[in-house]
């Protein structure tokens, strides 16, 4: 076989420098192996290429100002990482968020995690040179980009969650485009199983590369898909369950080998778990469109302030408003159905906010400097599934306005930190597929 | 077991080494003394009615600037522990001195530690003691100072590293 007889025998080993730019690394990592042939003696694996402060950022402003700092953690998921940050502060301040809330995180966190495994296995296969998959993969993922898009106005740093709630409600007709883009996706896994999973030159490359020992991966921390490769079945929607995940049925696929070909199983059959969850969500979802019964037309937020400055305040709540296109599923019925109903800690509906004074005043305390959401003193772990394994939120408050101490566990810092102990003994062609395998964000594991 | 068990059986081992504890929001927490750390880790790791298998995390915070704690031990270096066989949790925490800032490595109990405590060195300047390699993970080797602490401003300069000739 190709194996034997790589190694020069000299015993002389040369260093190669997978260097931070590699068009096959998945982000900027910088993996220095020393090779005897074509073996991989030793690595060593220096990351730190896209640290960016997030979590020095984090203490500088508000509780809310975190979020868009969160979307750029594990940016192929942004939600999970949006809604695992607001939960963790929510479990600080002992508020809860309403039934549609959990919901609607549930729904938003599946579909980014079929976007998360669709560009791994995609990027992934690439690599080895199934050019097709790729192009299927992104093709289905711009699908669910789409739907990303209409509930938050982005594809990939949509800042959609808040403390005590979401931006916004769903728009009309969501079910409706999920089912659609879900047929879809459907398709394109059905496509990529019968191009890969039996493929030989895909199982020669991946079936027994890679692999880590189940006593190995947990000793190492290593949790997600890598954990559930090595048959554990441990995903913490199911341990510890958290937004509506207790409501909705799933299965835990789980492999034994534990090498590239089991994780690249398990990434795929939990792609179909997490449409059924969110198909499932999207059905059991309460609430819905509110319709408000109100008297007269709709009137322009300008018009509505004035009024409410001349003093014609009466029955001026009860008036809609106009309100601008950008505010769409930020209506008051709305707004309440998505939202903990804490003044301390969400702000108030634009129609009160422009119609009355307490809503105005609110509105000020909640995001002028020094005032803000101020959870009491303590400190909190808050523990979700990534789609790369337990994404955990440490955070600390010392009772002001800024959080104390933000930190994020990252799901696939354990992998990437086990690397070396994944290729060690293998050939350099095996370190593509295996990193691949591994799905190193670099926005998560530098942060 | 539940959050109250653990810090019972804990308690009942260590007796004076755990300087505090609390159950707050959920999170069974002991504040344990650094001399008994190592041991204490394991006995979480090995007992098997505590059956801690996996170090989830291992970070540190700087308790320069929190308001009551000013003049206390500056450095807090965390643990989170979770158990795949019971599904529960523990954290457990070391408070270290300025100019003591060292506690001993738990690479031997899990090799992840290995990474996690370069990130604490990196980011906080708290050593550990017994690490076979504790060099710096997320910045570069020339970095100045230890960034996430309080007094480290976020705006602060570096010195520029030209090349190496």
């Amino acid at each position: 076989m190709l194996g034997e007889g790589s190694g020069t025998g000299s015993g002389q080993t040369l260093q190669v420098g997978v260097g931070p730019a590699h068009p096959a690394m998945h982000g900027i990592i910088r993996i220095v192996t020393e090779l005897d042939g074509e073996f991989i003696r030793k690595a060593d694996v220096e990351i730190g290429y896209l640290h960016r402060a997030f979590e020095k950022d984090c203490e500088v402003g508000g509780y809310n100002n975190a979020i868009p700092f969160t979307d750029r953690l594990n940016y192929v998921s942004p939600l999970i990482n949006n809604f695992a940050y607001a939960s963790a502060v929510e479990k600080l301040l002992g508020i809860e968020v309403t039934e549609r809330c959990n919901f609607i995180r549930t729904v938003m966190a599946e579909i980014s995690r079929i976007c998360d495994h669709l560009t791994c296995v995609g990027a992934s296969a690439m690599e080895l040179g199934a050019f097709t998959v790729f192009l299927y993969m992104i093709k289905a993922r711009e699908f669910l980009w789409e739907l990303v898009e209409d509930v938050t106005g982005a594809r990939l740093t949509i800042s959609y969650g808040r403390v005590g709630g979401v931006k916004a409600d769903l728009p009309d007709g969501f079910a409706a485009k999920v089912t659609a883009a879900f047929k879809e996706t459907r398709e394109v896994l059905d496509e990529v199983h019968r191009l890969l999973t039996g493929n030989r030159i895909f199982m020669d490359r991946m079936v027994g590369v890679g692999a880590l020992s189940r006593e190995e991966t947990i000793a190492y921390a290593i949790t997600g898909p890598l954990l559930r490769a090595v048959g554990v079945p441990y995903d913490v929607r199911r341990a510890q369950p958290h937004w509506a995940y207790d409501r909705v049925q799933f299965e835990i696929p789980t492999q034994k080998d534990g090498d590239n070909y089991a994780r690249y199983l398990v990434r795929m059959a939990e792609m179909e778990q997490s449409m059924r969850i969110a198909e499932q969500g999207l059905t059991l979802m309460p609430g819905g469109p509110v319709n408000v019964d109100f008297e007269g037309r709709p009137i322009d937020p300008a018009a509505y302030v004035d009024q409410g400055k001349q003093g014609k305040t009466e029955g001026l709540l009860l008036l809609p408003i106009r309100l601008s296109p950008n505010l769409q599923g930020q209506n008051r019925a709305a707004w309440e159905q998505v939202n903990a109903h804490d003044k301390r800690v969400v702000l108030p509906p634009k129609e009160t906010a422009y119609g009355s004074i307490e809503g105005l005043m609110n509105h000020f305390m909640l995001i002028m400097e020094g005032f803000g959401i101020r959870p009491p003193p303590g400190e909190v772990y808050f523990a979700s599934e990534g789609a790369n394994g337990e994404l955990g939120f440490y955070v600390i408050s010392d009772g002001s306005d800024r959080p104390y101490r933000v930190r994020c566990r990252p799901p696939c810092l354990p992998p990437v930190a086990a690397l070396p102990r994944m290729i060690e003994g293998q050939m350099i062609a095996d370190l593509v597929p295996t990193f691949g395998s591994v799905n190193m964000i670099g926005g998560e594991l530098d942060r | 077991m539940g959050g109250t068990e653990i810090l019972q059986r804990l308690k009942s081992r260590f007796g004076p080494a755990i300087l505090d504890t609390h159950e707050r929001l959920g999170d069974a927490t002991a504040l344990v003394e650094r001399g008994s750390l190592v041991e204490m880790l394991r006995l979480c790791r090995d007992e098997p009615a505590l059956g801690f298998d996996v170090l989830m995390d291992l970070t540190a915070v700087d308790y320069l600037k929190y308001p009551g704690r000013e003049d206390g031990p500056r450095f807090e270096v965390v643990y989170h522990l979770y158990s795949l066989p019971h599904n529960h949790r523990v954290r457990l925490k070391v408070r270290v001195d300025e100019d003591d800032a060292v506690v001993p490595t738990a690479v031997a109990l899990w090799p992840i530690a290995n990474w996690l405590e370069r990130e604490v060195w990196d980011m906080f300047g708290v050593r550990f003691a017994g690490h076979p390699d504790l060099r710096r993970l997320l910045m570069y080797e020339e970095f100045v100072g230890h960034a996430l602490r309080k007094d480290y401003p976020i705006n602060r300069r570096q010195p520029l590293i030209g090349p190496a000739h």
